[in-house]
């Protein structure tokens, strides 16, 4: 189980087995997988994507799987630096699941993707045995053009470069865990799932040549997503704790719980390295809730270290799976 | 052990003695009071919450103290930072 | 968050941290044990260590609920899961913690109903809500956590609630420090004492701490604020020559301790004439077990419990960690065999245990102190 919550497990499971089986040549053990892969078809730079999604409840206040769905497969073209153009939709539904149920779900999705500008163009439908898909599950795949001119990845980062969050983390994550019920916990919390795309654009339209890298930090956390980079660079991704933006309820949950709000999901962020002669720009168009948070230095190499306003300093790991609630 | 997080009472539980909801930057949870009898604790007391129960009244007072406690400790240093900047100690 | 942000201003922070270093003797090493795991957390997520001089040494000591559970005992627990009718429920912590047959989340991977709840009274709620399957409540802390178990199970028995019961692994803390101290290779100056069992048990308990042993121990909250004051106080009492019990957490702990939290306890549970303690060995009248008056409600005698007994692994050093004697790095399997993702011993899966906490957040820091800028 542990090796699907996007931290430690998922990625060796992934590096370890699947990547290099499935993609042989394509496959840089040096490089984690982006959001996104390139094909060239014809000279055109093809960006393709795919992703599955699994979260019960499947409502919950802020939205729902359909719209993680596709929200998620347009932030994973996005942040690949492509322009989202289609996609397509399987579904895996548990027999019994009541069709108003499905419904919702489709019609959810139908909105997402007129919202977020993206073709849904196809898709499957499988059933199977009550009790063998937690109601419903869902993967997709979307194809976006890359935009010419843009390169980016852990290649491309350098000491200097200063790192910038788009909002308050953490929301989603909270808001499932809280939906599930199981904790008798209750706020005023949503989802935070959309589509980031408009400022995606926004941050290339304004700083452009300085944007070395994006990723959006969803299961596993910002700390995940950071650790990714800081291993893939080489390098040591600081951040000041002080700066990293964090909704009340968010932080009230996770310190009843003993979590951390860098550990738990996103679906409506993204994260960006800018070269620091760009980032008031790209600060600026990211929108008011965007916060630099943190800057690459050569050391602690491949490690994510947080710091706080009187000095003190903690390596911030990836989790083992997902994130556990404690008394301790 | 101990993750133990303070927390204001709301309100109390319509016909539970010693359940309270509790608000901890905007969570809420129910919380029992069972171990505080002694104290009376009613909605607007901080309370110490663990595993669901909360454990002692917060005193504001004993809190605001230690602050005090603390921030003069900050002002004794800077007075006695001061004088040795006056170089009348012997060496 | 009130009660919370005054306690980690940085300004004052950096002002104690001064008058720290102002009440230390260069020249001579301080050795301080923090008993409780959370303080052990705490000093690594707020990185206490870089505002401490370098001879300031905090040493982890045992207080760690996790830790010290004997795998046999957790093996003992998920074979009463793994009856088809039982609701295994456990608190976070204890979900990794390896058994001999896997960890309770493995047990759930295999189909096992294993349920995390936040408290004991979620697990009772369970069984209210669930009136045709058992709920087992899968206990563990010290005794900050253990009145709210007797608190539970005295609700249960008042209701009649029959499908609930509760496998008691609560531990005291004054036997432990007894064993620290016993110990031939230990060589403490002081102790922060435990902020959250204190609101139970109150300090008297630590007295004989000052006035037998000659170790100044204060009593100390969780907030960095907290820990530095209570550093301060220690160092001004081994400066003067002093040994008594103080109370730096006055906000939370009363000097008598919790007059209804000690009655909850005494009316549920009896101490156990010995317990084993990971890395500690057995220790005498040093755990809780049910009442008969509870009978009913105690998992050991609702069920049949094998008292299976797994040894640690040889290399495994867990109990010279636990006592403080080796820091996490010294033990042969740290990093190695022994990770927070493949965990030998359950220092490293609980997050306040010494390795984990160490692994976690300090092992690979190879910074010095510098100022914080972006």
């Amino acid at each position: 189980m542990a090796h699907g919550a996007g931290g430690k497990a998922t990625r060796r499971l992934i590096d370890g087995l699947i990547a290099p089986l499935l993609m042989r040549d394509a496959y840089d053990a040096h490089e984690s997988l982006g959001d996104a892969a390139t094909v060239d078809v014809d000279g055109a730079a093809v960006a393709i994507t795919t992703d599955a999604f699994v979260v019960t409840p499947l409502r919950f206040p802020g939205g729902s799987i359909g719209e993680l769905a596709v929200n998620g497969t347009v932030n994973d073209l996005a942040v690949s630096g492509a322009t989202p153009i289609a996609m397509v939709v399987s579904f895996v539904l548990e027999a019994g699941l009541p069709t108003n149920v499905l419904e919702a779900e489709v019609r959810a999705m139908a909105q997402a993707a007129a919202c977020a500008g993206i073709a849904i163009v196809g898709g499957d439908t499988k059933v199977v045995e009550h009790g063998k898909a937690d109601q419903m599950y869902i993967t997709t795949t979307g194809i976006g053009r890359r935009r010419p001119g843009l390169v980016l990845g852990p290649r491309q980062v350098q000491t200097g470069d200063k790192i910038i969050v788009s909002g308050p983390i953490g929301d989603h994550g909270i808001t499932i865990l809280l939906a599930r019920g199981e904790l008798d916990l209750e706020a005023d919390l949503r989802s935070d799932t959309r589509s980031v795309l408009p400022l995606v654009e926004a941050l290339i339209f304004a700083a452009g040549p300085g944007v070395r890298w994006m990723r959006d930090p969803t299961r596993g956390g910002v700390a995940t997503t950071l650790n990714e980079l800081a291993l893939d660079s080489g390098f040591g991704v600081h951040l000041l704790e002080e700066l990293i933006p964090v909704r009340a309820e968010v932080r009230g949950a996770c310190e009843l719980l003993g979590l951390d709000p860098l550990h738990i999901a996103n679906e409506g962020q993204f994260l960006t390295v800018v070269a620091a002669e760009y980032a008031e720009a790209a600060l600026a168009a990211m929108g008011e809730r965007a916060a630099l948070i943190g800057e690459v230095k050569s050391e602690p190499a491949g490690s994510v270290l947080v710091t706080t306003g009187y000095g003190g300093s903690r390596i911030v790991d990836m989790l083992v799976g997902d994130p556990l609630p404690r008394i301790c | 052990m101990c993750l133990a997080i303070p927390g204001k009472i709301v309100e109390m539980v319509a016909d539970q003695a010693t359940l309270a909801v509790v608000d901890v930057n905007g969570v809420r949870r129910r919380v029992d009071l069972g171990l505080l009898v002694d104290e009376h604790p009613v909605p607007g007391d901080w309370v110490l919450i663990h595993v669901g129960f909360a454990m002692s009244k917060i005193s504001e007072q004993d809190a605001a103290e230690q602050m005090r406690t603390l921030r003069i400790l900050g002002e004794d240093l800077a007075a006695m930072e001061e004088v040795r900047g006056y170089g009348l100690e012997s060496s | 968050m009130r009660f919370v942000d005054e306690f980690r201003d940085p300004e004052v922070i950096n002002t104690v941290a001064e008058e720290i270093r102002w009440l230390t003797d260069p020249g001579r090493r301080y050795r301080l044990m923090e008993v409780c795991g959370g303080h052990t957390h705490a000093i690594y997520r707020f990185g206490l260590k870089d505002v401490l001089p370098e001879n300031i040494e905090l040493i982890h000591g045992p207080g760690c609920p996790v830790c010290v559970l004997p795998m046999g005992r957790i093996d003992d627990g998920l074979a009463l899961g793994r009856q088809p009718e039982v609701i295994f429920a456990a608190f976070g912590d204890m979900m990794r913690v390896p058994g001999a047959h896997g960890s309770p989340l493995e047990h759930k991977a295999r189909g096992m109903d294993v349920r995390i709840v936040y408290s004991p009274s979620d697990a009772l709620k369970l069984a209210r809500t669930n009136p045709d399957r058992h709920v087992m409540f899968f206990a563990i802390g010290f005794e900050t956590t253990a009145p709210s178990t007797a608190l539970t199970l005295m609700r249960a028995k008042a209701e009649g609630i029959k499908n609930f019961s509760v496998f008691c692994n609560h531990v005291t803390i004054i036997p432990a420090i007894r064993a620290i101290l016993d110990s031939p290779d230990m060589r403490l100056d002081a102790f922060i004492g435990p902020g959250h069992v204190s609101t139970v048990i109150g300090c008297r308990p630590y007295e004989w701490i000052a006035r037998d042993e000659k170790r100044p121990i204060v009593v100390s909250g969780f907030e960095p604020l907290d820990l530095l004051q209570a550093i301060v106080m220690l160092l001004r009492q081994i400066k003067g020559r002093i040994s008594i019990v103080e109370n730096q957490y006055k906000r939370v702990v009363p000097w008598e301790g919790n007059r209804a939290a000690l009655a909850a306890m005494a009316e549920v549970f009896e101490l156990r004439p010995f317990f084993e303690w990971r890395g500690l060995g057995f220790i005498s009248q040093s755990a809780l077990r049910i009442k008969e008056s509870y009978a009913q409600w105690d998992a050991e005698r609702r069920f049949d419990v094998a008292g299976v007994r797994v040894t640690d692994p040889k290399a495994a050093q867990c109990g010279e960690v636990l006592k403080g004697v080796l820091k996490p790095v010294q033990c042969k399997l740290f990093g190695r065999e022994c990770t927070p993702e493949r965990p030998v011993g359950a220092l490293m899966v609980s997050s306040e245990g010494s390795c984990a906490a160490y692994y976690n957040y300090e092992h690979r820091k190879t910074l010095g102190r510098q100022p914080a800028t972006v």
